[in-house]
């Protein structure tokens, strides 16, 4: 018999973790679902766009009732629980209703909290918190004038605005003197204040209130200070309370709210809760973004896999009124330990502050101009060295060069619907809300996988995370903290490789067993990034797994759309001979190859290959003293070089010689991504070196290094690594700094955004500093290359893999 | 007439061994009205599909093998092996050719599975 869940409280918190749990066990329980609303589980943060008239509340359903039954959820609507019998492990509803079960899910959400002040129980005063409240609301517009909210949070002012859109005259009270006093700072409060005040709110601040006055229903509310203000609405948005009473009685222990372990258990283990009733690790949440990473782990514990634990949330703020772009995240405050960048340009109404300690984010406000708040969240999550970025990074991400994006909100809100978003699978913007609002989408993952943008070559990213932004309104969370490597595991790219390391795993079935793998043999995002992290884990003893390699790296040549291949040899550092030409132009016409192109690399391409033939050729090639040229894989590519000092006039050193090193110390390895090399011979920098992913600019005084470049979709200049006198010491940086690429880079990687995610202070610490270190990854790399220096064109010419060129038979 | 076409519909070939086919892996057998890819899983189920990707006709036998499921090598659809059909969100199917194991032979039939919707 399935074990029975019960599930108390049929919001946004319990479903989310119901919806997981069915992602990955659906038919591990027999799911019983209480709701004390009765309506189906709407999304509570878009409240405020009904109240305003923007949004209706069919829009705003998450799941209806055939949902339920499709999943054969029992679901009582409108019953409220009111009792939890422990022992014998049964909910009990007001009505009578009961329903046993083996696990508890307590998702009961918070109610606001009223001021204890005389009249706070007269008709006309409400909160914000459910759809009955926005329907209050709604028909005090209609009828009345006069409308306080007390409370200048998030919440209230959402409310006033939303008020105010229906025609009301708003004041708001607020204690304090700043407005959002837990997510701004004051220039930032002082803004939004004015933009607010005129728009028609007054506003009573510093204002205390003492007293809401009225006969039989609400009239006015005085103030501490003798002030009366008229009132036929007042709406208390002062703060939440966790609903714990059901909770407490039932004997589970509670602080402010339930309080639960990293796994989502209360002190019983049989009890789980997520949500705005909860306290972990002595904080409780009123945002939606917590709530789902619960859910996430809450639902992995309910189907017994035991992995994942929830470690707390970074969380961030934006104000949902439209026209107002505020962000907030972190310590905005400072202390005096922090340093603090800012720009306020009062004129255009834009303000930033970004909060920094040991270069490093801790917080960040921001009016206005909201546009990097996710990039500025993700660095402070990531905990990136910014040294590097300090001097552009009030000017956002899109003056780093790298990502060529503009303003990306702005850009995205004036799309027409027919704009094309992602490039690559030909998608449009209106297709993307679509989705978004009608599949009830919430992650960037989800897009993907519903639309396909940004599935691809991922440089719409940011368009299509400003869309789902733009769409869901403010509590939008980029990504999780940790991204796991795939949908098979919970575990993320830097923990696997730890694992892989620490506790030797060998082999990939080792892998899957120790971390516990949710599918028997991978899938085809796990399997290649786990077959190169035990490549470079055990060079040498792992034996390389070809099922487990895109069908590139597979038959080692580039399929094309039409199914035949590309080819490209090895000319080292770009320079060759008549006799070297020759043999290809021979090689070329022998196979009949229908293009040949010369490649951005400085390679020759020979197009259109039956991948049958491919042996044979290059049996050819390989006679001719050519090797493979890798062009198919993450791997090492090509090194590009300008002819240097022997020729030109203007050249300092000799690049050619030193790409021909480069690239023959380099060919063979595997990297997390295609590695681009170039060496060139002075600062005009013809082989454009500050374009890749190792570049060096040789100079009088000897060679420049530059790190992290990309010639791609996102255009990104190097860092400059460090300068050094000898070639020798050229290969030496290069070593290393290859190594260390391999070593740490997440698999499909490149070094771009992996210097960004690093910090170049970090890697010229690793390979410019640290001169023990350096050689102990000079070492590393070249024993790995004792193994990987082996041409597998020459092998394959020889008769390896046979199987992969060949037809299993020829029928018909 | 009559039963050429019957043997036509019964007609089991026999194409090679289990081993010539490397687990989470497939072999083509290459025929005019278009190639069939014969999968192997790593629990030694054998599927033959039409190698044609049913987005943009990609070889499937290129394809990376993981579970019941070929990976598309040109835009990453994932096709179940044991249906033809794509992996949802995505909606489209490559037909099917019933195939069987016998002494470690390999038989494949070259009519399309009768339910296979995209014959």
């Amino acid at each position: 018999m399935k074990e029975r869940l019960v599930v108390v409280g049929n919001g946004m918190a319990g479903i989310r973790t119901v919806e997981e749990l069915l992602k990955i066990a659906p038919d591990k329980y027999q799911i019983t679902v209480f709701g004390s609303e009765p309506l189906p589980n709407y999304n509570r943060i878009l409240l405020s766009p009904v109240l305003t008239g923007e949004k209706k509340f069919e829009d705003i359903v998450l799941n209806d009732d055939a949902w339920y039954a499709g999943h054969g959820i029992t679901l009582h609507k409108g019953k409220e629980v009111v009792g939890i019998d422990r022992r014998h492990r049964k909910v009990i509803a007001k009505d009578g209703t009961e329903a046993a079960y083996d696990h508890l899910l307590l998702a009961t959400g918070s109610t606001p909290f009223l001021l204890p002040v005389p009249g706070k129980d007269l008709p006309g005063v409400i909160g914000f918190r459910d759809l009955r409240d926005v329907e209050a609301m709604l028909a005090a517009a209609g009828e009345f004038h006069h409308a306080v909210v007390i409370g200048g949070g998030l919440l209230g002012l959402e409310a006033a605005n939303g008020l105010l859109k229906q025609g009301m005259k708003v004041t708001v009270v607020h204690l304090p003197e700043l407005l959002m006093e837990r997510q701004l700072d004051a220039p930032a409060a002082k803004m939004l204040k004015k933009s607010l005040e005129e728009r028609g709110i007054k506003f009573m601040l510093p204002g205390v209130t003492k007293e809401i006055i009225g006969k039989h229903r609400v009239q006015g509310v005085v103030l501490q200070d003798g002030r009366e203000l008229t009132a036929d609405l007042v709406v208390m948005a002062v703060g939440i309370r966790p609903n714990i009473e059901l909770a407490k009685k039932a004997g589970l222990y509670c602080e402010r709210g339930v309080m639960v372990s990293d796994t989502m258990q209360s002190y019983d283990p049989r009890v789980y809760a997520v949500g705005e009733c909860v306290q972990h690790r002595g904080r409780t949440y009123g945002l939606v973004a917590p709530l789902f990473e619960q859910a996430k782990v809450c639902a992995n514990h309910l189907a017994h896999f035991g992995i994942a634990r929830y470690e707390g949330s970074v969380i961030s703020t934006k104000l949902k009124v439209t026209g107002i772009d505020l962000f907030s995240a972190g310590n905005f405050s400072g202390d005096d330990q922090t340093e603090e960048i800012m720009l306020q340009d009062a004129g255009a109404g834009v303000y930033k502050k970004v909060v920094l300690k040991n270069n490093r984010i801790q917080g960040a406000v921001m009016y206005g101009d909201t546009m990097d708040g996710t990039w500025y969240f993700q660095l402070m999550r990531d905990g990136t060295d910014v040294s590097s970025l300090r001097d552009k990074l009030l000017f956002g991400q899109g003056h780093l060069g790298d990502s060529g994006h503009g303003d990306i909100k702005n850009r995205v809100a004036s799309m027409a619907d027919g704009t094309e978003i992602c490039g690559c699978n030909g998608v449009c913007k209106g297709t993307i809300v679509k989705a978004i609002t009608d599949k009830k989408l919430f992650t960037l993952d989800e897009v993907r996988a519903h639309t396909k943008a940004s599935s691809s070559c991922g440089s719409c990213t940011g368009l299509v995370e400003a869309l789902l932004a733009s769409t869901l309104g403010g509590d939008y969370s980029t990504a999780p903290k940790k991204r796991p490597l795939c949908p098979c595991t919970e575990h993320a790219h830097d923990d696997v490789r730890q694992a892989i390391r620490a506790q030797s795993l060998k082999t990939m079935p080792a892998v899957f067993t120790a971390l516990e793998w949710k599918t028997p043999d991978g899938c085809n995002k796990c399997r290649p990034a786990l077959n190169f992290y035990l490549l470079v884990a055990w060079p040498g003893e792992y034996a390389d797994d070809n099922q487990s390699r895109f069908i590139n790296e597979r038959v080692h040549a580039n399929i094309q759309k039409d199914g035949s291949y590309s080819v490209v040899p090895r000319i080292w550092g770009g320079e060759t001979t008549p006799a070297e030409l020759r043999s290809l132009a021979e090689i070329a016409e022998k196979y009949q190859v229908p293009t040949v192109h010369i490649t951005g690399g400085q390679r020759i391409d020979f197009l259109g290959v039956p991948k049958e033939t491919l042996p044979a050729m290059w049996g050819d090639l390989s006679k001719a003293g050519f090797v493979s040229g890798h062009a198919y894989g993450k791997a090492i590519r090509t090194v590009k070089t300008c002819v240097g000092k022997t020729w030109c006039r203007f050249g300092t050193q000799d690049s050619t010689t030193l790409g021909i090193d480069l690239e023959k110390m380099a060919w063979g390895s595997w990297t997390p991504h295609k590695f681009k090399l170039a060496v060139s011979g002075c600062p005009r920098n013809c082989a454009e070196a500050t374009i890749k992913d190792f570049g060096v600019v040789c100079v009088d005084s000897g060679y420049e290094m530059h790190v992290g470049g990309n010639g791609g979709v996102k255009v990104r200049a190097t860092d400059f690594l460090c300068a050094v006198k000898t070639p020798e010491e050229v290969l030496e940086y290069c070593a290393a700094f290859l190594q260390v690429y391999r070593e740490e880079a997440h698999y499909l990687e490149r070094t771009a955004p992996w210097v960004e995610r690093v910090g170049l202070a970090y890697l010229k610490q690793r390979v410019v500093d640290d001169a023990a270190g350096r050689q102990a990854l000079v070492e590393r790399f070249r024993h790995s290359q004792a193994f990987a220096q082996i041409d597998p064109w020459a092998e394959r010419a020889k008769g390896a893999d046979k199987h992969e060129y060949i037809p299993l038979k020829m029928v018909g | 007439m009559q039963t050429e076409a019957k043997t036509r519909t019964s007609e089991w070939i026999e194409i090679g061994t289990l081993n010539d086919i490397p687990r989470q892996g497939a072999r083509v057998v290459r025929r005019k009205d278009g190639d069939i890819a014969v999968f192997r899983t790593l629990d030694d189920g054998v599927f033959a599909l039409r190698d044609q990707c049913p987005h943009k006709g990609g070889p499937l036998s290129q394809g990376i093998v993981h579970g019941h499921k070929v990976t598309c090598p040109m835009h990453d659809w994932k096709i179940s092996l044991d249906t033809g059909i794509a992996v949802a969100p995505d909606e489209g199917c490559a037909a099917r050719f019933p195939v069987r194991v016998e002494g470690g032979k390999v038989f494949l039939s070259l009519t399309p599975d009768e339910s296979s919707p995209n014959k």
